[in-house]
């Protein structure tokens, strides 16, 4: 018997064709899969089927650039043993079943509430009434901070333990963002209301989303787009790595008090999202992505002035960075603050940035490449150190790289293509995956639908469910003031997690 | 030091050197302008992912709507975007734009409470609390303190605790799991605690208006001094609305 259906990123099946195992088995094959490397696991959730629950597991093979699918159904008040006991990589998503749908898990080390949903299937267990975990010590204190915090940024709860300065211990407590977005993919039965939904899942991955989203909607509706539709979306999430990549250095800068840093890599960003604005009328490229359409197409104009853009762009840049990594005072600050092993990172399951930053090659423009990522023959920006620099440190190859794929991506610009085919309706009984790289790592949604076509279920993952366990691990035995840069260096999401 | 000032000089000018008449470049929805021109208008108000469009006469709420457009590319000789961004009110009537109508949003003066430009017309510090936002209100609101539009010229400013502020600066929809905080926080700033709504979806809701997982009864207990609206809100809809507020009277 086939224990699984291998597909590819964007590739929709009949939900039959998802083999359906017994726990045990599909327990054994999920903690057989996860002991390669170069598998892991972009997505498993649950979804009611009568009393029962069906979990499907979507597990990414980055060398056969395949995904294995699989299933099983389960009593909805089961308590199971857990696969996390055996892979810590699944532990936010058993806790997420555990949360949503009131399954047990006999094994499972930490089952802590992951986002405190409204449709929550204990009610009893509120975000203000958490029990935060605490060491019985007089030498130890704890620190509290959020769910508001200093500067404007989204809210989240840090409980840190410390021993004077030191960091013994950070629990993160997140779901104060929660807007019942999957739910709303439901509800709201307009493509237009999906896609406005897609783009506002994170508003600082508005390219990375809503690509995820059309490329698994046209996909659903047996939909391929043609190339000046592709041309868009690789630009796009190419432009928001850039622009995002630049204001976290910026950031970086100014967590560490470096003045000239912050403003000049901050200046850098505004004319990245003035010229997204300049194409489509909005500077963070709310309207642009449509599913089977484009509303603004990309002008041989346009394309010079991108050209200009980055000609101006890469030598200030460059500059700037170059005085910023020879200020023994910045280095001090970055080298070896925050570090998360190759052992840690593996482990934990964590995706993009979080990856490549401790020697792991996890980058879906190469391994499950969509749109125009085949032609790019993209190589990822690997550091091994795991640290603050190394994040740093990607984020600058990152964007020169990008650079180059958007200079290599004007040499040919397509023409509009006039005359489209009709996205036509989803197709009825279907399971579809889409895999797209943003610039934080990797964004999996999944859709099923019913015998109509209509969505019966809609599961986003953000790259920050699976990465902010390694920041928690990060800060360990930091100075607890080192938090701040070591949090921005990940810049993880809080609305994408909490959805 | 030498690396400095290079660095400095190629960085030439970088600030707006005013504010109020800056152009935004390429092309950007900011207030509509709705023609008197015959349509379809049922499907004109069908386009509309927020429920933003009435009929009879036609008019945009800018509370509710997104910005995405969608309503100029399908009707085009009805509903044009202009560039004008200045679309800050404290009159939550003044959002909605009617077809026939050209007039600029501006606040109504009447309703700013009189300690307003009376204390805060040369100095601001505002508080920020993102309540279910998606990041890029926050962005956005970041960017007005940054070196092109430089808030901070006209001494008004983010700050770290509510004690130190004037008032309250909302993004996102108001979730049920920040309820609490937010209420907290308001509490925490000392009279006479001004509040900025900045955004569609802390406005109106946006397109998660009807999602159970919000709790927005905080907005029924006090009155709004500023909405400002966007998807996001660009840095100079927020500037332009803040200066208006705290304009000293004649
Ligand atoms: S631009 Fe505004 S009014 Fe027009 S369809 Fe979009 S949300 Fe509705």
């Amino acid at each position: 018997m086939t224990e699984d259906t291998s597909i590819k990123n964007n590739q929709t099946i009949a939900l039959g064709e998802i083999p359906v195992l017994d726990y045990a088995q599909f327990s054994a094959h999920n903690i057989s899969l996860l002991q390669q490397e170069y598998n892991h696991c972009v997505n498993y959730f649950a979804f009611p089927e009568g009393n029962k629950l069906k979990l499907i597991s979507c597990i990414a093979n980055d060398m056969e650039h395949t995904i294995a699918v699989f299933s099983t159904v389960v009593l909805s008040d089961s308590t199971l043993p857990s696969l996390t006991k055996h892979h810590l990589a699944f532990h936010s998503f058993e806790r997420e079943i555990h949360e949503n749908y009131g399954i047990n898990y006999s094994d499972h080390p930490w089952l802590k509430p992951l986002r405190f949903p409204f449709d929550r299937a204990d009610k009893n267990s509120r975000i203000d009434n958490y029990p935060f975990y605490s060491i019985d010590s007089e030498e130890l204190h704890e620190v509290g901070v959020g769910p508001i915090h200093a500067g404007i940024i989204e809210p989240g709860h840090f409980r840190f333990t410390c021993n004077g300065e030191q960091i013994l211990h950070l629990e993160i407590q997140l779901g104060y963002q929660h807007r019942g977005i999957e739910k709303l993919f439901l509800k709201k039965k307009k493509l237009l209301q999906r896609t406005t939904l897609a783009e506002n899942i994170a508003g600082d991955t508005v390219a990375g989303h809503t690509t995820a989203f059309v490329n698994l909607r046209e996909s659903l509706c047996g939909y391929r787009a043609e190339e000046d539709l592709q041309f868009v979306r690789t630009l796009a999430l190419e432009l928001e790595r850039i622009a995002i990549h630049t204001g976290d250095l910026s950031a970086i800068c100014t967590d560490i008090a470096y003045q000239l840093g912050s403003s000049v890599f901050g200046r850098l960003r505004t004319p990245v999202i003035n010229f997204l604005q300049l194409w489509c009328g909005n500077r963070l490229s709310k309207g642009l992505i449509r599913a089977g359409k484009n509303n603004f197409p990309f002008t041989k104009e346009n394309g010079e002035q991108l050209k200009n853009l980055f000609e101006e762009f890469e030598p200030d840049f460059n500059e700037m960075y170059r005085e910023f990594k020879t200020l023994p005072s910045v280095l001090s600050r970055l080298e070896k603050t925050g570090m998360v092993s190759n052992e840690q990172a593996l482990a934990t399951g964590t995706v993009g940035m979080s990856a490549r930053m401790s020697g792991i090659v996890r980058d879906i423009r190469s391994t499950h490449p969509h749109d125009l990522y085949p032609q790019l023959n993209h190589d990822p920006a690997i550091k091994n150190h795991g640290d603050v620099y190394s994040r740093t440190q990607i984020r600058r190859e990152e964007i020169l790289q990008s650079i180059g794929y958007i200079k290599e991506m004007l040499k040919n610009i397509p023409t509009e293509n006039k005359s489209r085919q009709e996205l036509k309706s989803p197709s009825p009984s279907s399971f579809s995956l889409s895999l797209v790289e943003g610039w934080r790592g990797e964004i999996c949604h999944c859709a099923i639908t019913d015998e109509k076509g209509e969505l019966l279920h809609y599961k986003i993952k953000d790259p920050s469910q699976h990465n902010w366990l390694a920041l928690a691990l990060a800060v360990r035995n930091n100075e607890i003031s080192d938090f701040p840069i070591c949090n921005k260096s990940f810049d993880l999401s809080y609305c994408g997690h909490d959805l | 030091m030498f690396g400095n000032f290079k660095i400095l000089i190629h960085q030439g000018k970088q600030y707006i050197p005013d504010v109020t008449k800056a152009e935004v470049p390429g092309i950007f929805r900011g207030r509509p302008q709705i023609s008197n021109e015959k349509t379809d208008t049922t499907a004109l108000a069908e386009i509309c992912p927020t429920e933003a469009i009435s009929l009879n006469p036609v008019s945009i709420d800018l509370g509710k709507c997104t910005f995405c457009g969608e309503c100029a590319i399908a009707f085009p000789d009805k509903i044009k975007f202009t560039k004008d961004y200045k679309l800050s009110t404290n009159d939550r009537e003044r959002l909605i734009v009617k077809e026939g109508d050209d007039k600029l949003i501006t606040l109504n003066r009447e309703i700013v409470r009189k300690e307003i430009s009376e204390y805060f017309s040369g100095s601001l510090k505002l508080r920020q609390v993102s309540a279910g936002g998606d990041n890029s209100c926050e962005l956005e609101l970041n960017a007005c303190g940054n070196v092109n539009f430089d808030m901070g010229r006209f001494g008004i400013e983010f700050v770290a605790s509510p004690r130190h502020a004037d008032g309250i600066v909302i993004t996102g929809p108001i979730t049920e799991n920040m309820a609490a905080p937010l209420q907290n926080c308001y509490d925490a700033i000392p009279e006479p605690k001004i509040i900025i709504l900045a955004g569609t979806d802390a406005i109106s809701g946006g397109i998660f208006i009807d999602s159970p997982a919000l709790n927005r009864s905080f907005l029924d207990n006090y009155k709004i001094d500023l909405y400002v609206p966007g998807n996001p809100v660009h840095p100079l809809t927020f500037i332009n609305g803040v200066l208006e507020l705290i304009k000293r009277r004649k």
